[in-house]
């Protein structure tokens, strides 16, 4: 068998869909572990911080050479998942030219296992939004504020967020982001292990419980961050 | 035993041939006992359309006993009717209530052509069998039924999944009309066995490489499958599935 062969059959695009899956929920949970840093400022750690540990974690992700190199990983994941989500989408809906009349509807499935590309699209649309209020400032412009600890001068994220999380706005973009992340999850964490071909009964019941708290934890941490700036939790 | 009689309005779908578009037609059916099977009904109706001098409604059917796999009717939404873990010709009329109405439609999936009303062309199941749903053995005199030990848990799975009597619901229920369900359940019935194990790897590739060609979309985990299979193959089937592919076409020699 080719690769050629192989990665074009519905089953290896399904394993290219899982394994940039996988790779990216790994990547949420770096990405969320790193942003959870601003709650330091929270008045029950230390009321003092005003963002000091945060902004070393994310000096520390913008200037270590291994993580840059894991960044063009992580792009290049995207951009896979992205692409052949979407060409599995129109691939499948054309294997029925004529519909049905009366749907099975969630009879049978849950809503969001059956929108996955829907709740994609609109994770792209705000994953669009969000790099544009960071990452683009942070890797491009250099337009942030900067804030010097121990004489190293670095940008200021925690100002950027809050200054970006002021407009109500923003944070409600960021919420419905994290709502479609969550049931995109849902669906997309267990279907991974699925694809991968985990069929042991004991395993499965761990991964779909852990999917499922990964769904409702990870976009909950996200989630919070915007809340907690516009509503001054964290300054 | 009391019955009680059913008037019902059925919206069939009626369609001459593959060609042609196709159309809902709407029928009176009067005095339907509820002990009657769906089929039953349909029998009634087609007495009445053949007295009158009209077309019958065409449809699949065959054993009547729900192990044959030949009926497929998408009734109100659903593959096989509202039951579970039924077939149409199961499905008997104490289901619905007089005065209901009742949407009849065939399987749709550009891999089953509509032949004519609600009998649709299967015929890629059986190119997928032929691809790959078969086993070497000796000829001459069959061996002792017991000279090949198998493990109960293996054996049970095994038998699970030949349960399978290929109807095609799971490709009507998919929103990709997929034929995964029907593969891992063909596939699995013989990679669980000793008897499967000559054939594990090209038989996977093969009939995947066939279901790809006949037209059916991919398998996105949705379980739609699994919750209006007359025989309740599991989903289990095919995460297996998925398994045997990524392990024989990553460690295919060529």
């Amino acid at each position: 068998m080719k690769w050629s062969e192989f990665f074009t059959s519905s089953i290896g695009k399904k394993f290219v869909m899982s394994l940039t899956g996988l790779f990216l929920i790994a990547f949420l949970i770096v990405h969320a572990s790193i942003n959870a840093c601003i709650f330091a400022d929270l008045p029950v750690f230390d009321a003092n911080d005003n963002g000091e540990i945060f902004n070393k974690a994310a000096h520390f992700m913008g200037a270590t050479i291994l993580i840059r190199i894991l960044e063009y990983g992580l792009f290049l994941f995207f951009i896979l998942h992205i692409y052949q989500g979407y060409l599995l989408t129109v691939q499948n809906k054309s294997k029925r030219s004529v519909g049905y009349a009366v749907n099975l509807g969630n009879r049978g499935s849950k809503w969001y296992s059956r929108s996955m590309a829907l709740l994609g699209t609109l994770i792209l649309l705000f994953l669009i939004l969000h790099l544009g209020h960071f990452w683009v400032k942070a890797r491009f412009l250099h337009n942030l504020a900067p804030v010097t600890y121990n004489g190293v001068e670095m940008h200021d994220m925690f100002a950027e967020m809050k200054m970006v999380f002021a407009q109500p706005w923003v944070v409600i973009v960021y919420v419905l982001g994290c709502i479609s992340l969550a049931y995109h999850l849902a669906h997309g964490f267990q279907s991974a292990f699925r694809t991968l071909g985990v069929h042991n009964n004991r395993y499965n019941i761990i991964l779909t419980s852990l999917g499922y708290g990964f769904a409702i934890i990870v976009p909950l941490v996200f989630a919070l961050m915007p809340i907690a700036m516009y509503l001054g939790w964290v300054a | 035993m009391s019955s009680n009689n059913l008037n019902l309005t059925l919206k069939v779908w009626k369609q001459k041939n593959s060609q042609d578009k196709g159309q809902f037609e709407t029928y009176q059916v009067k005095d339907i006992s509820d002990e009657m099977s769906f089929l039953e009904m349909f029998d009634v109706l087609n007495e009445k359309l053949i007295a009158e001098g009209k077309e019958p409604v065409t449809f699949d059917h065959d054993c009547r006993e729900g192990i044959c796999g030949a009926c497929s009717m998408y009734i109100d939404g659903k593959p096989h009717g509202p039951w579970l873990a039924n077939t149409v010709c199961q499905l008997h009329m104490r289901a619905y209530k007089d005065g209901d109405t009742v949407t009849v439609e065939p399987w749709r999936a550009n891999a089953f052509p509509v032949i004519k009303d609600l009998m649709v062309d299967r015929s890629a199941f059986d190119r997928i069998i032929q691809a790959g749903g078969y086993i070497s053995v000796n000829t001459g005199n069959a061996q002792d039924a017991n000279n090949i030990p198998i493990e109960k848990q293996l054996a049970d799975d095994s038998f699970a999944a030949a349960a399978c009597i290929g109807c095609g619901a799971c490709v009507a229920a998919c929103k990709n009309s997929s034929a995964m369900l029907f593969l891992s359940a063909k596939v699995s019935h013989l990679a669980l066995l000793p008897q499967g194990a000559i054939e594990r790897k090209t038989r996977v590739l093969n009939m995947i490489a066939q279901m790809d060609a006949e037209g059916f979309g991919a398998c996105t985990n949705t379980g739609a499958c699994e919750a209006v299979c007359p025989k309740e193959i599991s989903l289990t089937n095919i995460a297996r599935l998925n398994q045997e592919y990524l392990l024989a076409g990553l460690t295919a020699e060529k």
